[in-house]
């Protein structure tokens, strides 16, 4: 990877600019402060004493030795609590019927999942609190568990199943299902696949999207202070603002009362877009204590109860003509919530809904999802949510479909896809893609993988039964970004809009501070965003102080997560400039004694066309700040606000090829190439792009290659350390060859699409195809994720032997 | 991840540790901590007292000794004291001349904080069958030199592992060193197969060949990581692969039966038979690369 120098460049080249991270300095150094950093006097700590069963009913808490330990001020149990800990709410009800347990941060009566909090230790340092935990004694009477997926979604009182929470009756949460024939978006997919069988190609496969778990490198911590007129929560969390109002709107404390701040963030990855037991916990301890309190989980309290990711069973029929083109797709699906329904766990396999069909065209489609209630961690966003699981299922049916064709998978795919000169395009989905181009990126990535040098020595290894056979993985993608249109937001029962805000506020000395809705947890928006700011203002970079993640200084906001950050959020900001420079302008016209409608700006001059006169906006800055000398009529201050709701997602695109050795005697899988050409529009900052898009790539060839949660027959969650929850390192992986190309998204002025996600969606299947297309003269089809070894091996000997 | 509390102390002899030792019945010795210290925190033991060697001159250090061990061509031995960190050891010229084994396999232990912290002696004594160090030290017939409230003794490494964490290492003793003799003239390898770099390895093989006439196999010592509850040796391999040309199919033909009589675990990362079979592969590679051959 390249770097530019960091000489001083015209304000207005800041637009596609390689710039260092201007936080990397204190993050990288340590020199902030992370919510567990933070030490206020007489702060409380507390444990969490959590149900080592996957479901039972508390029998008794007997809390008495505890209580007694040294520096221990009191345990508290869920009974304690029920009038004031408030509820954890889903925000996403997929159907009006969804049937939603309740969930209390601290069990009652019955927990339903190993890791559930059962009572919590209030001591005064947290070495008491982790001492005297081990001490409260809690009975349990064992129910009957409900655990694997598909078993749960058949479960029944009458069959004698297990019901992960008895008095619902039922595992079956919500059932939601899109169909292009009722929509009106495309045709009837029975008759596709009835015509296809009788004359065509059906593809019928079963995938399974593994259990994940979010490994962000900061553990989740909370303080919560109520010694002032509002109680303050410092949170690592992604979602500051929405966890504001759900704290206030289930526990009745007035919103504004409540400040929430996430100071830096050490990642989310989707598993901080939560609204978590602890912090609710921690909320009311402090309340009811009148002192500070600080809760920082273990890793193993992290990977145990911090919410999991995917956990899906696809079931595809994939109809196609003879000649290779698709007529029709079917996915019916079950996806597991875990115990709860969590902030937008039911709403996740719906972002998936509409992308099955990726960039192709397919005349029918029908989407059939059940959530499904079991005694396992709670289940909700982790990155790319929803997506990555249809994009894993399409890309594995394309290379399946171009392997009962005998042909290349590149050419099936462009037989079916979007081709350039059809955008806009509306999908079978009912999405309208308003820009791309597969065919150059696709190109791109042909060329930089050396495709046909690859397949030429993959064919060598076949014909010499090399032990080391040669594999070749394809994944062209697309995914929704930029979350969200409000009104589809609306349209899908979520239950809060997708704007977000932006402030501009020009300092008497020049300076700008800037205030976004959306508050970074690692991915470096205060460099992005002043990027944006001082292309549009014509100021310095380092003029730009980005603000966030408080709500007493960014009180609007909806927060980081599915791309949206920069095409909402930094669209927000750029629009601000944009107003910032139309009300500075009158200013100018009246010091420059102009016509408002000859000053010109640019580069952060205000001219009189035609003369050299001018003024910088730092000078209408300082006049503004004065305020001496202005028109009648206008404000004195040039500031801006804008609240931003895009009229569409934003659609980024890409090429992933990826080249694996697979040893044949062992199972091994080495990654040997991975080229990406992604199409994220407009880039502000190509080495953030790069870094997202290496990140990215890393998190979904990991779940091809290694991560998965575990459970074992009674609902121990077996991967409960990161010596079994294997996170790759650097020293697992290869050089990434990344690129981009840029069609401009339309919906939004900088052209942006989004990147946080990209590399994450379209590894996986590249990857997996990879693998399988390396032993398919054995006999294999499919290898189940994570690939390992083992699962490698045994599919070799199971083809060979078939 | 907070430990329960616990006592600790920091002697600076071999004689105040084993007084330490002596004067309490619960008592675990930390020497680097990188087993020790997770099984802390999360709270899996908790000792009334931790007695840190760390601090112990006499324990630290790479040292030739005449005459220890009584192998083939007998060259004398390397001793090592136990409080040796791996780092030390891989920076070592002569460990990696003449003890290319363990070179080898220290090379492959965790990352490069594990093997500043992680020392030969801790990871001996404690005695994981998933450990690199206990099949490199049956495979290059190590003595372990014990010392106790009546003095030092000497164990051979054959001796020294017993069970699953448990060694000839008695409540009241202490591992002070390792002597390795050296080969003169074999070659080796350590094979470890691995998901990812910092993982314990699921099998491992350690091959040490020697080749008197250049050209047929006339010694060979094997041992394998994590194919039961101890590390182990695989002597009827060894003996199968004397006189045996370092070809891929002789050598393979000779280590089939390299996981005859063993127990490896079942897990996440595969179960026996995958771990039987893996043996199987490893060890034709380990000794093939081991003869020059790979």
């Amino acid at each position: 990877m390249t770097t530019t120098e960091e000489a001083p460049a015209a304000p207005a080249d800041e637009i596609g600019r390689d710039r260092r991270r201007k936080e990397d300095r204190r993050l990288i150094t340590g020199r902030t402060h992370w919510t567990d950093n933070i030490v206020l006097p007489g702060t409380l700590h507390l444990a969490m004493v959590r149900s080592p069963f996957a479901h039972a009913n508390i029998t008794g808490i007997d809390t008495r030795a505890a209580a007694q330990a040294p520096n221990v001020v009191a345990v508290l149990t869920g009974t304690d609590l029920a009038a004031t800990q408030g509820v954890l709410a889903n925000a996403w009800p997929i159907t009006p019927d969804q049937v939603t347990p309740e969930h209390k941060p601290v069990a009652v009566d019955r927990v339903a999942f190993a890791g559930e909090i059962v009572a919590v230790v209030v001591a005064r340092s947290a070495a008491a609190a982790a001492d005297a935990a081990d001490l409260v004694d809690v009975d349990y009477d064992e129910l009957p568990a409900a655990l694997d997926l598909r078993t749960a979604a058949a479960a029944t009182p009458e069959n004698g199943g297990a019901i992960a929470h008895p008095d619902l009756g039922t595992n079956n949460s919500a059932q939601w299902i899109f169909d292009s024939a009722q929509a009106g978006t495309g045709g009837n997919v029975e008759d596709a696949i009835a015509a296809a069988r009788a004359d065509g190609i059906v593809i019928e496969r079963e995938y399974r999207q593994q259990r994940l778990i979010p490994a962000f490198m900061e553990p989740r911590s909370v303080v919560v202070d109520p010694t002032g007129e509002q109680i303050t929560v410092w949170s690592a969390t992604q979602i500051p603002h929405i966890a504001r109002f759900l704290l206030a709107a289930t526990t009745g404390v007035p919103e504004s009362k409540i400040r929430y701040i996430a100071p830096d963030v050490g990642g989310g990855f989707g598993g901080k877009l939560q609204t978590t037991p602890e912090e609710w916990a921690a909320f009311a301890v402090a309340r009811r204590f009148g002192k500070p309190v600080k809760y920082t989980e273990t890793r193993s309290e992290s990977l145990q109860s911090a919410h999991h990711g995917r956990d899906q069973w696809q079931k595809l029929t994939l109809a196609a003509t003879n000649d290779g083109t698709v007529t029709g797709l079917k996915v019916e699906l079950l996806a597991d919530l875990g115990a709860y329904v969590a902030l937008v766990g039911g709403g996740v396999p719906v972002l998936g809904a509409f992308m099955f069909n990726a960039i192709y065209k397919f005349p029918a489609y029908r989407f059939d999802c059940r959530t499904v209630l079991t005694n396992k961690a709670w289940t909700d966003a982790y990155r790319g949510a929803g997506r990555p699981e249809a994009t894993f299922a399409i890309e594995r049916l394309m290379d399946e479909l171009a392997a009962e064709l005998g042909r290349d998978p590149l050419e099936v795919r462009r037989q079916n896809w979007i081709t350039h000169d059809e955008f806009p395009f509306t999908t079978v989905a009912g999405l309208t893609y308003d820009s791309g181009d597969y065919e150059s990126a696709t190109a791109q990535a042909v060329d930089a993988f050396g495709y046909e040098d690859l397949r030429a020595e993959q064919a060598r290894r076949r014909e010499a039964g090399d032990p080391v056979q040669l594999g070749i993985g394809v994944s062209t993608f697309t995914e929704m970004c930029g979350l969200a249109p409000s009104r589809v937001l609306g349209s899908l029962d979520y239950g809060a809009g997708g704007w977000e805000h932006a402030e501009i506020r020009m300092l008497p000395t020049g300076k700008v501070e800037v205030v976004t809705g959306a508050s970074a947890h690692g991915q470096g928006h205060e460099t992005a965003f002043s990027q944006i700011v001082a292309d549009r203002l014509g100021v310095p970079f380092e003029d730009v102080e980005v603000l966030h993640g408080d709500t007493q200084v960014a009180p609007r906001g909806l927060d980081t997560y599915g791309s949206r950050s920069l095409t909402v959020g930094g669209e927000a900001l750029a629009l601000a400039a944009d107003k910032v420079v139309a009300k500075a302008k009158p200013w100018a016209a009246h010091l420059l004694e102009a016509d408002p409608r000859d000053i010109e700006f640019s580069r952060g001059t205000f001219a009189v066309s035609g003369t050299g006169e001018g003024k910088t906006i730092q000078e209408i800055a300082l006049a503004a700040f004065a305020a001496h000398d202005y028109p009648e009529g206008i404000e004195p201050g040039i500031d801006a606000e804008v609240t931003f709701d895009p009229v569409n997602f934003s659609f980024p695109h890409g090429t992933h090829l990826c080249a694996v050795e697979v040893d044949t005697e062992t199972g091994a899988v080495r990654l040997r190439k991975y080229v990406c050409v992604d199409d994220v529009g407009t880039v502000i900052n190509p080495l953030i792009v790069a870094g997202q898009v290496h990140g990215g790539l890393v998190q979904g060839i990991a779940q091809a290659l290694w991560e998965e949660a575990v459970y074992d027959e009674s609902g121990t969650l077996l991967t409960g350390t990161l010596a079994d929850y294997l996170v790759p390192s650097a020293a697992d992986l290869i050089s990434f060859d990344t690129a981009h190309r840029s069609t401009p998204a339309t919906s939004n002025s900088l052209g942006a699409k989004g990147v946080g996600e990209a590399g994450t969606i379209a590894s996986t299947p590249a990857v997996v195809n990879a693998v399988v297309d390396a032993i398919r003269p054995y006999g294999v089809h499919d290898v189940e994720m994570p690939c390992t070894p083992a699962r490698v091996w045994r599919a070799i000997q199971d083809g060979s032997a078939s | 991840m907070i430990p329960a509390p616990f006592e600790y102390a920091r002697p600076t002899s071999v004689d105040e540790a084993l007084g330490l030792l002596a004067g309490s019945d619960d008592a675990k010795v930390i020497a680097g901590g990188q087993s020790l210290l997770p099984v802390l925190r999360m709270r899996l033991n908790a000792p009334e007292l931790v007695v840190d060697i760390g601090r112990i001159p006499a324990l630290h250090g790479i040292r030739d000794v005449a005459g220890g061990g009584a192998v083939a061509g007998g060259g004398g031995a390397i001793e090592i004291g136990a409080m040796t960190p791996y780092h030390e050891l891989l920076a070592s010229d002569e460990i990696r001349t003449e003890l290319g084994l363990l070179h080898d396999a220290v090379a492959s232990v965790g990352d490069p904080q594990i093997r500043h912290r992680g020392t030969l002696g801790g990871s001996l004594a404690h005695a994981d069958p998933a450990g690199d160090c206990g099949a490199v030290a049956l495979a290059l017939e190590a003595e372990m030199v014990i010392a106790g409230p009546a003095g030092e003794r000497v164990v051979p490494a054959a001796d020294f592992f017993q069970d699953l964490f448990t060694t000839a290492v008695g409540e009241d003793e202490l591992l002070v060193a390792v002597r390795f003799p050296v080969h003169p003239g074999w070659g080796s390898r350590y094979e470890k197969f691995v998901r990812t770099a910092q993982q314990w390895p699921i099998v491992a093989v350690g091959a040490c060949v020697h080749m008197a006439d250049g050209k047929t196999i006339s010694a060979a010592r094997i041992g394998l990581t994590n194919m039961g509850p101890t590390p182990l040796r695989a002597r009827a391999v060894e003996e199968a692969l004397v006189g045996v040309e370092p070809t891929a199919q002789a050598v393979g033909a000779a280590c089939a039966a390299v996981a005859d009589g063993t127990s490896p675990p079942s897990d996440l990362n595969g179960d026996a038979d995958y771990r039987r079979h893996l043996a199987t592969v490893l060890a034709r590679r380990a000794v093939l690369a081991a003869a020059g051959a790979a």
